[in-house]
Formats: structure tokens, sequence, C-alpha cells
């Protein structure tokens, strides 16, 4: 897998993870393109687009689309299916994920997809092992945490 | 503000979340950003030294602020920091930052790296876990040079945590990637062979994508990957659904898994072992049965994911292309899907189906769907479906169906999305003229693309009908005809003026004995397109007035006044004006002889690549052109070969081209960048072979040609400079270690090579075959000596007979003498008229100083005695560099004698090293020569050593060997 993009109805890109360096131009100009492409097209659409030189793979769940461009040997169907997955991890970890669950913890949602996904590659398609590794840095990371005052929190103490 | 829901409460991080998200301008957004860096920087600045929480949650803003698309400019070293933190949530953050905006400062690299690299050592699989990541993550060559020889060790040590294994290999496979210089192959590889049979699925996917990834490019080392593969396939399909528990997804067992063994399976051809090929087309039936099972579950995930595994056994089906009964089978169960409610499976059966065309033994079952595919042209919803259904008709296409095929595309394309008419347009014109039987249909057929989709006929579509009808004189009165009736219509695409103006320009006098197409209303019909036209269009129909006046010299006065206009002699456009005023000098001044000279009918074109074909290549890419043969040939040429009977090694093995039979000199020699010369007489020439000696001789697409066809048509010589001298060193290198075989070839000419040398003498034969049916005249080879080159090498030969018959062969001798050493090559430079055009090539003739080689056998003593003595550093040449073929020895050995020294066996004490010795003769000196090769498998390197009594011997030798291997 070359990227994998998180983007809203709205057009605001939630999450984005390269799995081959490009410049930060192209990955903009990159974004732009795909999502003005995946946005136009209408709910029945098949779920595969050519797209340069690549494959992309999208699907919609509630307000985010989940969008994978793959290489041209990649299995269109599998990917759809590791998307599925990815929202099954992201959901069993929020408890009924939403979007706003994604903004306000962007980073563990991108700790979620470094569990599953390495190098553009499935690391572990079990969800139990993924999130096992999850909640195990979760634990180690309360433990470490001692409470603070609300007014510490906001700067203020 | 939502509950945070789990782990950590960076509150300051949420509420400056939602301060954004509360902004209701781009402006206000960028205020608060700013407010915020401005926070940031100062208390980064600031005395006070903060503590690892709320170093933490700012780099985590400052996160938060470039993922919403800002620049970041500080807070690197703050996150570098982070990295040696003890605590697991900082060391998080901190990762996560680097991974997300890692930048190339040496400086900070360096600080990553030894983060890392302690990490690494921590024994701690959390943190090695967080580091692996980051390294494939940011996958940079610094960090592959810093850490792919660690990774393998941690990938196949015995005390490594499963997870970490996991992480791993694929943070070795994504340096691989990026980086394969940086990973040595090593005992490692055999051990992570063995991973597939790892208890642990996790592992076993992980590995798997690993070992696919390098068995690409090592297809030798991971050989032993196929049978364990198998196996490892062969127990998933065969489990229960329940059987491989959290690995089994909506009751398919290890999909991914199972899609990730057949993907590393396609990397070789069919298994050799009979029991392992057995098991495996097994498992390809067992998934095939499988399809047809009622589903285990309504969910769409179930069916996915196992038509995930079923797509994927079907590619690995097309790809071996050896079990008929397989591929017949994967073609029935893509045909059902043809019409499955879900848009999806439409769309891969149809994209699948397209490679299953071109195989021979499924291109039958393919076409029985034709109908099923026609309706999906039409009935489609979703343009990237419909694409894909033009693409297999495409690919479905053959003599049998050609015109029902090019009948539905056409009536497609008159409703077809912009996005892909264009493509279209190329795909018809191409079936067009390949299954033309009947030429008149193939004209119809363009001119029907023109009228239909006009704007999108690009150049090569038209100037491929005009060379068509020029070369086919069955169909000219036909073209003539049928172009005067379509330009009769009222609104007509320029495209259709241009190809009208040209045909008619050369063949209006077929069909001027009609009343109701005489030349005057030919001329008036064109003249009345002629202001609606842009300046190129016009430009040609002048041409074709002048051609006008040659064969109609009935309304030559009509055209003179045309001609004479202030609208035409007085344009603004230049080349407009010109052709005008010439024109018009050329009908008042010229006799009719001079006339019918001059604007003669244009001459065949000589066949070559089609233009579109080469078109459609570009704009799809190779891949995706599909032609029956040429998509075999493609996948055959896979690196690790596609079926049995392919060729490994293409750079060894010699495939008998229909242009060695001209020569007589038994197989044609191939360099494996150039496949072979196709010589079919169809008009499609072979496009997939880029043939490195390629010289375009006329190009009919060039519009200069088209335009002024006066110019071409006449005796008038285009004066072109010399070619330069092609791919010069690429031709030397073919015959450094051989002495017989094709140097060079084109469309016209092909120039064999027989030699045979002597010590210091030799005598060459030049083989010159004319590939055409059309006379070359004026036929001169020359041979050009520098100065320098003069005073080394003597060479005597004969001029040849200056007319080459269409098809025949003329043969010259050179006779060789080598006085001294010398480093360059002479060239042969060739001059000849073909239809009326100059044709000059020069190539260079590869007489190189090892032809006068004589071996010497010696013992191993001798050997080393002499190598001893000849230790003065000027007398050594040593060179290290890449293998450009596989590491293969007895091709290695026949190379070394083909070079010309004597390979001396048992002398090196590493038998894997390969030595020889000779003596270099020249008329004035004898000059002895040991060379000594030291191959180095691993890293696919060599080393070369020579050394002689004379340093320009020892350069030269050690140039041209170098670039045998």
């Amino acid at each position: 897998m070359r990227f994998m993009l998180l983007f809203s109805r709205q057009g605001k890109l939630r999450l984005q993870k390269w799995y081959l360096a490009s410049s930060e131009k192209e990955k903009k100009k990159m974004v732009r393109e795909l999502m003005q492409v995946v946005l136009a097209r209408k709910p029945k659409m098949c779920s595969f687009l050519e797209w340069r030189d690549l494959k992309v793979v999208y699907k919609r769940y509630a307000s985010l689309y989940f969008c994978c461009a793959i290489e041209g040997q990649d299995n269109e169907l599998i990917t759809l299916e590791l998307i599925h997955r990815y929202v099954e991890l992201l959901d069993k970890y929020f408890g009924s994920v939403c979007e706003l669950d994604i903004i306000f913890n962007f980073e563990k949602a991108y700790f979620i997809l470094d569990e599953f996904l390495m190098g553009g590659e499935i690391q572990d398609t079990s969800k139990k092992s993924v999130l096992k590794a999850i909640e195990q840095a979760d634990l180690l990371q309360e433990e470490d945490e001692s409470p603070r005052s609300v007014l510490e929190e906001m700067g203020l103490a | 503000m939502p509950a945070v829901s789990k782990g950590d409460g960076m509150r300051g991080l949420a509420v400056f979340i939602s301060d954004i998200r509360n902004c209701k301008s781009k402006e206000a957004e960028i205020k608060r950003i700013n407010k915020e860096l401005a926070n940031i920087r100062s208390k980064f600045k600031g005395d006070k030294a903060l503590d690892g929480y709320s170093k933490k949650k700012y780099v985590c803003k400052l996160l938060f602020i470039f993922l919403l698309g800002h620049d970041i400019d500080f807070g690197h070293m703050e996150a570098v920091n982070l990295l040696s933190s003890n605590r697991y949530t900082e060391k998080q953050i901190g990762y996560l930052f680097i991974s997300v905006l890692v930048n190339s400062n040496s400086e900070l690299i360096r600080l990553i790296n030894n983060a890392i690299k302690n990490d690494l050592a921590s024994r701690n699989p959390t943190f090695m876990g967080l580091a692996l990541h980051c390294i494939a993550n940011v996958g940079s060559r610094e960090m592959a040079e810093a850490f792919a020889g660690e990774i393998p060790k941690i990938l196949v040590a015995g005390d490594t945590m499963d997870s970490v294994k996991q992480s791993a290999a694929l943070c070795l496979l994504r340096l691989y990637r990026t980086s394969p210089d940086f990973v040595p192959m090593g005992d490692w590889t055999s051990r992570v062979v063995h991973l597939l049979n790892d208890q642990h699925l996790g592992v076993v996917t992980a590995a798997t994508s690993l070992i696919t990834t390098l068995a690409q490019k090592n297809p030798e080392e991971f050989k032993t990957s196929v049978s364990l593969a198998v196996s490892r396939l062969s127990r998933i399909v065969t489990s229960a659904s329940t059987d491989l528990q959290d690995y089994t997804y909506y009751f398919v067992p290890a999909p991914w898994l199972s899609v990730k063994l057949l993907r590393l399976l396609q990397c070789y051809p069919p298994p050799e072992d009979a029991a392992v090929r057995g098991r495996l087309t097994e498992c390809l039936e067992t998934i095939l049965n499988k399809a047809q099972e009622p589903p285990k579950s309504k969910k769409v995930q179930h069916s996915n994911a196992k038509n995930a595994v079923l797509f994927e056994a079907i590619s690995l089906i097309i790809h071996h292309d050896s079990e008929p009964n397989l591929l017949v089978r994967a073609c029935n169960q893509l045909g059902q899907f043809l019409q499955h409610r879900e848009t999806n499976l439409r769309y891969l059966a149809l994209e699948s189906m397209c490679t299953l065309a071109s195989s021979e033994f499924s291109h039958e079952a393919v076409k029985t769907h034709i109908e099923t595919v026609i309706n999906a042209l039409k009935t489609e919803r979703d343009v990237s479906v419909r694409q894909r259904a033009v693409d297999l008709l495409y690919a479905m296409c053959d003599r049998s169906n050609a015109q029902q095929i090019v009948a539905e595309m056409l009536n497609y394309l008159e409703t077809a999305d912009y996005s892909i008419r264009e493509e279209i347009v190329l795909k018809v014109a191409i079936l067009a003229e390949k299954y033309a039987v009947d030429y008149t249909w193939y004209v119809d057929t363009i001119l029907n693309l023109i009228r239909i989709a006009g704007d999108y006929v690009s150049e090569e579509v038209w100037y491929r009908v005009i060379q068509i009808v020029i070369n086919r004189d069955d169909v000219q009165g036909y073209a003539a005809k049928t172009v005067f009736e379509a330009l009769q219509a009222p609104a007509c695409h320029e495209n259709l003026v241009k190809v009208g103006g040209y045909i008619l320009g050369e063949f209006g006098n077929l069909i001027a004995g009609d009343p109701r197409s005489s030349p005057l209303i030919q001329f008036n019909l064109l003249h009345s397109k002629f202001h609606l036209c842009s300046v190129p269009t016009r430009a040609l129909l002048l041409s074709t007035y002048i051609k006008f006046v040659n064969l109609f010299p009935e309304i030559k006065t009509t055209i003179q006044d045309v001609l004479r206009s202030d609208s035409q002699l007085k344009n603004a456009d230049v080349e407009l004006q010109q052709r005008a005023v010439e024109y018009l000098r050329l009908s008042t001044i010229a006799s009719t002889d001079i006339l019918a000279t001059v604007l003669e009918e244009m001459p065949p074109f000589p066949e070559r690549e089609s233009s579109i074909l080469a078109k459609l290549k570009k704009k799809k890419g190779p891949g995706t052109v599909t032609d029956l043969e040429e998509i075999k040939k493609e996948r055959n040429s896979d690196v690790n070969g596609g079926t049995e009977s392919t060729p490994v090694n293409a750079s060894t093995v010699s495939t008998p081209s229909p242009s060695a039979d001209l020569l007589g000199l038994g197989a044609a020699p191939l360099t494996s960048s150039s496949p072979p010369p196709s010589t079919t007489g169809s008009l499609l020439v072979d496009v997939f072979s880029d043939s490195a000696s390629v010289v375009a001789p006329l190009a009919p697409g060039s519009e200069d040609n088209f335009a002024s066809p006066d110019l071409a048509s006449s005796e008038v010589v285009s004066e072109e400079p010399a070619d330069t001298v092609h791919d010069a060193d690429e031709l030397i290198h073919k015959f450094v270690c051989k002495n017989n075989g094709v140097l060079f070839e084109n469309q016209l000419l092909q120039i064999g090579l027989k030699s045979e040398f002597r010590q210091n003498l030799g005598r060459m034969f030049i083989f010159y075959g004319n590939k055409t049916s059309t006379q070359f005249l004026n036929f001169t080879p020359t041979l050009i000596c520098s100065d320098e080159l003069q005073s080394s090498l003597n060479l005597q030969t004969k001029p040849v007979d200056p007319t080459v018959d269409g098809g025949a062969q003329v043969q010259q001798v050179v006779n060789i003498e080598c006085i001294s050493d010398f480093m360059e090559a002479p060239i042969l430079n060739i001059q000849f008229r073909y239809g009326g055009t100059f044709q000059n090539i020069s190539v260079k003739l590869p007489i190189t100083l090892n032809k006068f080689f004589q071996p010497t056998e010696m013992a191993s003593q001798d050997f080393f005695q002499r190598w001893k003595q000849l230790s003065n550093p000027q007398q050594e040449m040593q060179n290290i560099f890449k293998a450009k073929h596989p590491m293969d020895t007895e091709i290695t050995k026949a190379k070394i004698i083909g070079f010309g020294s004597a390979l001396l066996e048992e002398v090196d004490p590493n038998p894997a090293n390969f030595v020889g010795a000779g003596i270099i003769h020249t008329k004035t000196t004898q000059i002895g020569c040991l060379l000594r090769l030291e191959p180095n498998l691993q890293a696919q390197m060599y080393r070369l050593t020579l050394r002689t009594s004379k340093e320009t011997v020892s350069q030269r030798l050690c140039e041209l060997l170098s670039e045998q291997f």
C-alpha cells in the first residue's frame, strides 16, 4: 500500500499515513486531487478506481471516507476488508467510534493504525493481538501518569 | 467536547482542538494557531525546564497543527528529547512526531538514530516495537544504512518475541523497498523462509510479505519458500472455518495470509516437484469449489474475504498459464461474477478476465461472454466499470468477432464519457486495422470515428489511415469516393477535411470520371471548407491544390486564381504565404513533365510500428495494452520466469529470429535489453520491443511530410546530417566475446557480421540485407578511422555494388591488421537512397583489442610468479562493479573464453574465482595479459583485475571485459 487517507464528507483530512516518502507539496497535491475524485462519486458506485498509476480502494463509514492507494498487482477486495478491520479496531477501542473520537484522539488513531499496518503491509490480522498491544500501552500510560489538577492542565497553575 | 474515552487526559490539547473547531473562519483558525505557536515557542525557550508531560503535550499540539496543514519549523529537538524518556507515553508521542515530521537535518538524524539504537538494544519488546515502527515510518536511506544490518538479526534471533518479529519483518521490508543495497542477503534468509512454518499466524503473515518482496529480486535465494508456502496454504484452505480462531475473518480462515501466500507463489513458475504441484492444484481447486458453496454468512465482509482469496487464486492460475482445466474453470467463475449484483465483483471480474483473454487456453472461453460484456457497456452506471468493459472487449477481440466488437465500441462512443473517449478511439482504430480483412471496412470505420468523435481522434489515427490507403492500392478508389461523400455533410470535423484533402490530392483522379465528382466539384467542395480550418489544415489543403494542378490540368487556372488571391499570397501566416507563392510559381513555370515528377503520387510508407498502438501504450502503460502474443511475451519475461519453458537468463539465450535466416548466421544474438526485432507481416510491428538501434527513416507522422507531399515525392534530397552513432558502445559490447551476429537493424536495413581473427590479423564479413521490397540506390558503406586509430589499425576493403535490390543481401569483406594496441573502434557509415529519401546510418564496428588475443595455458605456480612480476601500479587495472546479469559460473567461463584468454582451472586458491591468461598480438609487439575475476554473490558484485605489461592494454581490456558480466 502506498498511502491511506481518512477524510470527511466536507473534505477535511482527518488522518494521513504515507508508506512511501514524497514531498509535503506532492502529498498535499495528491490529497486534494484524490479527495475531489472520491467525493464526486455516487453511493452505489464501485469501491475501486484507477488513479494515476495506482489503484484506489475506498469505503465510506458514516461521515468518514477511508481511502487506500495500492499498487497494480495488489488485491482490491482484501484491501477493502483491511479498511473494515481498521474500522472495527477503532470501534472496539473507542466504543462505537465517531469522527470526533478521531479528531480529539488523533494520536490514538495513528497508534492503532501503526499496530495494524507497518510499511503498508498488514502486521497482524487478529483483532485481539492488535488491541492487546494498544491496551498494554494504555496501561503503561496510566501507571506512570500522576493525576493533575484541572488548573494545572490549563496551564494556569 | 466529548469525553476522552481512554488513557491520558491531555486536557490542554483537547481544549486547543475544541478551540480550533469552534473557529468560524480560516482567519480565526490561523490566529488561534499563531497564538498557540507563540505560547509553545516561549515555553520551549523559557528558562524553566519543562517536565516530560508538558513537553509531550506541546509536541502533540505541534503535531496536530502540522496535520491541519500548517508548517512547523520548531519542536523537533523537544520531540527527540522525548525519545529518551523512560515513560512509554512520552516516548510514543516523540516517535509519532518524528515519524510524521522527520527532516533531513543530519544532526537530528544522528540523535534519533541513537535513541532508536538504545531502544532496539533495550530488550523491552514495547520499546523495540516503537523503534522499529519509527524506522519503518521514516524509511530513509540514512535509517537503512544505520539499521539494515541489525534488523535481520533481531528477526531470526531465537529469543525474539513474536510481536517484535512481526515488526522486524515489515520494517526490513520497508527498508528493502527504498534501499535494497543496504540490506545484505546472508544466512538469515534461509531462517526467514522457515518463518513460513511458524506457529504464530501473525508472524507468518508478516514474514510472507517480506519474503514476497525479497523473492521478486532474489528468486534463487528464496526458492525453498515455494513448497513451504504451498503446504501452509493447503493447511489453511482445508481447515474448518473456526480452526484458526482469531485469524478467521467472518468465517473465512486467514484470508490475508492466503492472499499473501498466493501472491508469493506468483513470483515463481509452477512448482517442478510433482507432489508440490499436485498439492497446489488441489488447493486451487478447493478455492474454486468453495466459491460455489452457499455463503456461511450474509455479511458482505464474508463474501469479500472469500472472493479476495478467489481472485488471488485466479491470478496465480493465470500467472502459471499451464493448467487448461483450471483456466477454463476460472473463466466460468468470472463469467458468473459478470452478472453479480455487487458492482465491485463485476468490476473485478471484467478486470481479471482481461488477463485471462490473453491465455491461449482460455481465450475462447472468455469470448463466450461477449454479449454480457457488451451489455455491461450499455447498462453499467459507473464509468469505471464501463471502462473495464471496454478493456475486456479490446482484449477478447480477434478476427472472428472484430466486426461486432468494433461496431459496439463505435456505438458506445456516441454516448461515452468524455474521460475515456480518446482511449476508445485509439482502441477502435487499432482493432479495425489489425483485423481488417476488407480494407473498405477499415476506411469506413475510421471515417465513422472521425464523424462520431472527431475531437478525440488524435493525429496518429488520421496519419495511420493515410499510410494504409497509400500502401494499399486496392482501397484507394473506395477511399476517395468515401471521403468525397463524407465531405458533403454540411458540418464536418476538421480531421475529416485533413484526411479528405490528403486522399483526394493523391487519388481524386480515381473518381473524377463520375460527373458528380468531377475535378472542379472536388476542388470546390474542399475549398468550401478552407476558410473554417486552422492554419495547418489550410497548409495541407494548399498542397492538395497543387497536386490537383498535376492531376487535373483542366482546373489549373481556377487553382492559380485561388493561389493568387490576396488572402493567400499576402497571408499573415508565413507558412501559408510561402506555400501559396511557391506553388503558384511552380504551376506557372514548370513543364507538364516536371510537374508530373515533382507532384508524383506518394511512394509507399515503410512498414513500421503503429504509432497508434505506441500512443495507447504510452497512455495506459505497456501492461494494459492487451495483445495476445505480447502479453505472453511480457509475462514470460517476468523476473523469475512465467512458465517452465521461459529462459531465465535472457542474456545467454539466443532466440532464433527471422532476421537470422536472412544472413544464414544461425541464431541471432540478443542482448537482454532489446527484445527480438519483430518482422511480422502485420502493420502492427511489434511495439513492445524498444529496439535500441532503431532509426526512423521516413517519418510519415510528422506534419512536414504530410503538409508538403511534393517534397517527399520528388527527387529532392533531404540532406539530413548523419544520425549519431547508434548506441555506440552497447553494440560494441555485444560482440566483445563473440564474432558473429546481427550488428544493426532498423525497418529498412539489417547488418550482420561474421569474423575470424588469428594473431594480429583478422577478416570480417559484413552482410547488408535490404528488408524492404524497394531498391536501395547509391548504397555506399564507408569505414572511418580516426587519425589515431589509423596508425594502430589497418583496414582494407573493396566498395560494394551501389544498388541493393529489395530483399537482397550484399557482402563486404574487410581485412584487418592490428599494428599496435588501440582504444576506440572504427565507424561504419552507410549512405543510400530509399524511395526518394536519403538515409545515413553510422554504427561502431566491433573490432576490439581483445580480438587479437591468443590463449596461454599455464600452471598455478607460473601464473602467480608472473602475476607478481607485473606488480607495478601502472600495469594493474582494477574495476569493481555490480553484476548486470545473473551470476552463473558456466556463462562466466564461456565469456572469458570468448574474450580470447585461456581459462585457467585450479589456479586460484578460491574455486569461486576465475583466472585467465593470454597474449595480445600486434604487429609491433606482443603483450602478456593476466586476469582475475572475483565474484561476490551476496553483494551481486564483481572485482576484475587485469595485469599486463602495458598500461593502455590493461586499461582497455578491463573496460571491455567489465561490461560483459
